[in-house]
């Protein structure tokens, strides 16, 4: 049996209150699958489930705010399913006979067989066929449904009911949630962010970068896509730096009990809220993306962190953070890093500015990038190595 | 189209990016990725529903052209 | 003025409508059965018929079962179209082994060669006050048996024109006809004719539930039906009609459509053709039911002589009115 528990998002997450489970009991699931909503300080967050298997029994309910690593259901795995029914009604059966043989050991020893029916456990929900199926196309849960029919089974019309009521509660619900999750987010803000600079020993490093080359590389590229596939720098910067990554992969790593570097490079991208608020969906495998796919990456990702819809595993397993908050606005940022991970690079407004090269002044768009790290995990020596790269990724996009 | 149709419809697209915020705050001269917050990802998306509404195609290179609402309808115009 | 356009007939009338018409029809066909001639049929269904076809098609037998259901049999072989009367179901007991072990094995039995075109009528059911030897519903053993096709007369436009669809048939059919409707009036159309022996029918649409019956069941459920209309519950009446081959197709559109079913018939409850819908609908409809399937049956008991208790043994109007408010008190 696999217990699901409630999953970390971060290293400042301690509990999250389980809004809605997208699976019901005897569902089956698969890795990757979203199996229920669960309302953390980041916002309302699609929990998956790592697994492959038969959902068992949902433990935690709806609306319930338990810790991290509370069992939330248990999962019994692929092919484990047969074997698991018998053992259990086994484990009922032994049991049974064992309160028995308790109860009666004045008399004399149980001998009566057990019955068949006393195996069956008596809370079995009556439902008819009809509302059954209707249940499962319509999404409801069953266990939360006091059932009007004979013999106070559950019927069509107590299905019917639910859904109306599921989704007028959902209309109303789901502009609740966003207001209390945009509270909670200002709250796991505060909470990462004075931990990190409580914990975390920063220094800063900055660099500006001739981007003129990429802007050109980008301006020749969009020429030849259609509108909607139009590449923006954001996804240069990005590329360029897992590519940085590749090169010097200290930056990509989590201060636990110590340096540990991480092998995959899933580069967090700060997303700002207009109202405040800032949330960080990973962009996973980064290294291994083409421009173009970053692109189709960003387009599904930004609108959904903005909605505060969000993946678990997008949530908490970003690497390395990439904040470019300076866009339009200002030049030069320099980030708060976010534990566990020991650096955050900083992309300001792309700007033109006095160049000086080879004895000359020109005009050139230029970028200044900011890197922020933990000194504990990371010194001056290698850190500048990074930047050194990220700028030579960027000045040369055609090989990005 | 006239001018207030245009304006109605690039209205609901600013509406579609940044629904928190009421398009009618918005000045005829006001900046519009100022006042939005639009960054260039939102910026995009706006140029892509020009293009679904408007049938105009906007070149990276005039996109200094179209700043604020006054400038953007007449571009709207004589682009179509 | 005179523009009816119906006939206003007693089911007996409307099965002699039909016997007649039968023999106009076709030389080949002829009526054999005990008292069918001189008597006029023991209910009567042939009065008249010695006189207007005479004794070759009119024919007389005598009380052996066994002996006249096989001539039936072997006419049929020969080229004939008879129509055996059997006067009373359980009277056919005694012809079990002609009409199971030869007419509904003989086209199986010679590959394929020959065809056994007998159509045996026999008068079921209870209601007359004819005591347990004479009230027997033994649809359910019929149905039973594959190469039987087993009809049940419930209306008066099947009365009408079942037999002659019957005729047709290459294979031997069982016609189940009822004592106790002979009397009943109802209206057909003036030009009633031949009726389909294929499909069950819808005898009256509703939506709430589907009441699926046959025999004497339908009209008794038509008039539970309207009595439930006036309390707001919109019941469906299917009419089963085909008892072997039994057909599906109807039954299961009823069940997506009502998602409650009430099957009422007069037959013993155990090892019936309600038994049989009953696993039908479990096999192809379940995920339609919202409720347990109910029924309403014969009880369990040899069919009483007195009319109180005659009358508590089967299923009344009030019984379908009382189930059916029952299943859906919950509404």
């Amino acid at each position: 049996m696999i217990e699901f528990k409630m999953p970390s998002l971060g290293a400042d997450m301690e509990d999250g209150t389980l809004v809605e489970w997208r699976v019901k009991s005897g569902e089956a699931v698969k890795r990757g699958d979203i199996i229920a909503d669960v309302d953390t300080q980041k916002g309302l967050i699609e929990i998956e489930v790592f697994e492959e298997g038969t959902v068992d029994r949902l433990v935690v309910k709806e609306g319930e705010k338990v810790p991290v690593g509370t069992v939330m259901a248990t999962i019994i795995p692929i092919g484990a399913l047969e074997s698991s029914r018998k053992e259990s009604v086994q484990v009922k059966a032994v049991s049974e006979v064992k309160q028995k043989a308790k109860t009666q050991i004045t008399t004399e020893p149980a001998k009566q067989p057990l019955k068949e029916g006393s195996i069956v456990s008596h809370k079995h929900l009556k439902i008819s066929p009809l509302a059954k199926r209707m249940a499962v196309e319509k999404g409801i849960d069953l266990t939360t449904i006091k059932g009007s029919g004979p013999e106070g089974s559950i019927v069509k019309k107590d299905i019917e009911l639910a859904a109306k009521t599921k989704e007028e509660s959902h209309m109303e619900a789901s502009e609740e949630k966003k207001e209390i999750a945009s509270r909670g987010i200002r709250d796991a803000i505060a909470m990462a962010m004075s931990r990190s600079n409580r914990e975390i020993p920063h220094f800063y490093l900055e660099t500006r970068i001739d981007i003129s080359k990429a802007l050109e590389w980008l301006k020749e590229t969009n020429k030849e896509r259609e509108l909607k596939d139009r590449l923006l720098s954001v996804v240069l910067l990005i590329k360029a730096t897992a590519r940085a990554i590749k090169e010097v992969p200290v930056v990509n790593a989590y201060w636990e009990n110590g340096l540990q570097l991480k092998d995959v490079i899933n580069i967090g991208f700060a997303v700002s809220l207009r109202k405040g608020g800032v949330v960080i969906p990973a962009i996973h495998d980064a290294d291994q993306k083409s421009p173009a796919e970053l692109m189709t990456l960003l387009k599904d990702l930004i609108p959904r962190a903005r909605a505060l819809k969000l993946r678990s595993s997008e949530l908490s397993e970003s690497t390395i953070t990439l904040t470019n908050v300076g866009e339009g606005n200002v030049d030069k940022v320099f980030g708060v890093i976010y534990p566990p991970q020991v650096a955050i690079i900083g992309f300001g407004n792309i700007v033109e500015e006095a160049w000086a090269e080879n004895g000359a002044i020109s005009a050139r768009p230029v970028i200044h990038v900011t890197l922020a790290a933990d000194h504990r995990a990371i010194d001056g020596y290698l850190a500048g190595r990074f930047l050194t790269a990220l700028k030579h990724h960027l000045q040369n996009p055609e090989t990005l | 189209m006239n001018d207030q149709e245009v304006k109605a419809t690039i209205f609901k697209l600013l509406h579609k990016i940044a629904p928190d915020i009421d398009p009618e705050e918005l000045e005829m001269n006001d900046n519009i990725r100022e006042v939005f917050g639009i960054d260039s990802f939102d910026f995009l998306q706006f140029i892509i529903g020009l293009d679904e509404k408007f049938g105009v195609t906007t070149p990276e290179d005039d996109y200094g052209k179209i700043t604020t609402l006054n400038a953007l309808i007449s571009y709207i115009k004589s682009a179509k | 003025m005179n523009t009816k356009t119906t006939l206003r007939i007693t089911y007996r009338e409307a099965l002699k409508h039909g016997l007649r018409e039968a023999l106009i029809n076709d030389d080949m066909v002829f009526l054999m059965g005990e008292d069918v001639g001189r008597y006029g049929g023991a209910f009567a269904v042939s009065k008249g018929f010695l006189e207007e076809f005479g004794e070759d098609r009119i024919m007389d037998v005598p009380l052996s079962e066994s002996g006249f259901v096989g001539a039936g049999i072997g006419a049929a072989l020969g080229g004939m179209r008879p129509i055996v009367e059997v006067m009373t179901v359980n009277f056919s007991l005694l012809a079990l082994d002609q009409i199971i072990n030869n007419a509904s094995t003989l086209l199986h039995m010679s590959g394929g060669q020959i065809n056994v075109p007998v159509v045996i009528r026999m008068n079921s059911g209870i209601g007359n006050q004819l005591a347990a030897q004479h009230s027997h519903s033994w649809e359910p053993f019929y149905a039973h048996v594959p190469g039987l096709k087993v009809v049940s007369v419930g209306t008066h436009e099947d009365a009408r024109g079942m037999l002659l669809t019957a005729l047709e048939s290459p294979d031997p059919v069982i016609i189940f006809e009822y004592t106790s409707l002979l009397n009943m009036e109802s209206e057909i159309p003036l030009d009633s004719g031949a009726m389909d022996i294929d499909k069950a029918k819808v005898r009256r649409e509703g939506k709430d539930v589907s009441i699926i019956t046959y025999g004497p069941g339908v009209y008794k459920a038509l008039a539970a039906a309207e009595e439930l209309n006036l309390s707001g519950i919109d019941a469906e009446v299917v009419d089963l009609r085909v008892l072997n081959p039994i057909d599906n197709e109807t039954i299961l559109t009823s069940v997506a459509k009502t998602h409650r079913v009430l099957i009422v018939e007069e037959a013993w409850r155990s090892v019936s053709i309600s038994s049989e819908i009953i696993s039908r609908i479990m096999e192809h409809a379940f995920f339609d039911l919202d409720a347990p399937v109910q029924r309403l049956c014969g009880v369990e008991v040899p069919i009483p002589y007195p009319k109180h208790l005659e009358d508590a043994s089967i299923p009344q109007k009030e019984d379908i009115v009382n189930s059916i408010l029952n299943m859906v008190q919950y509404d």
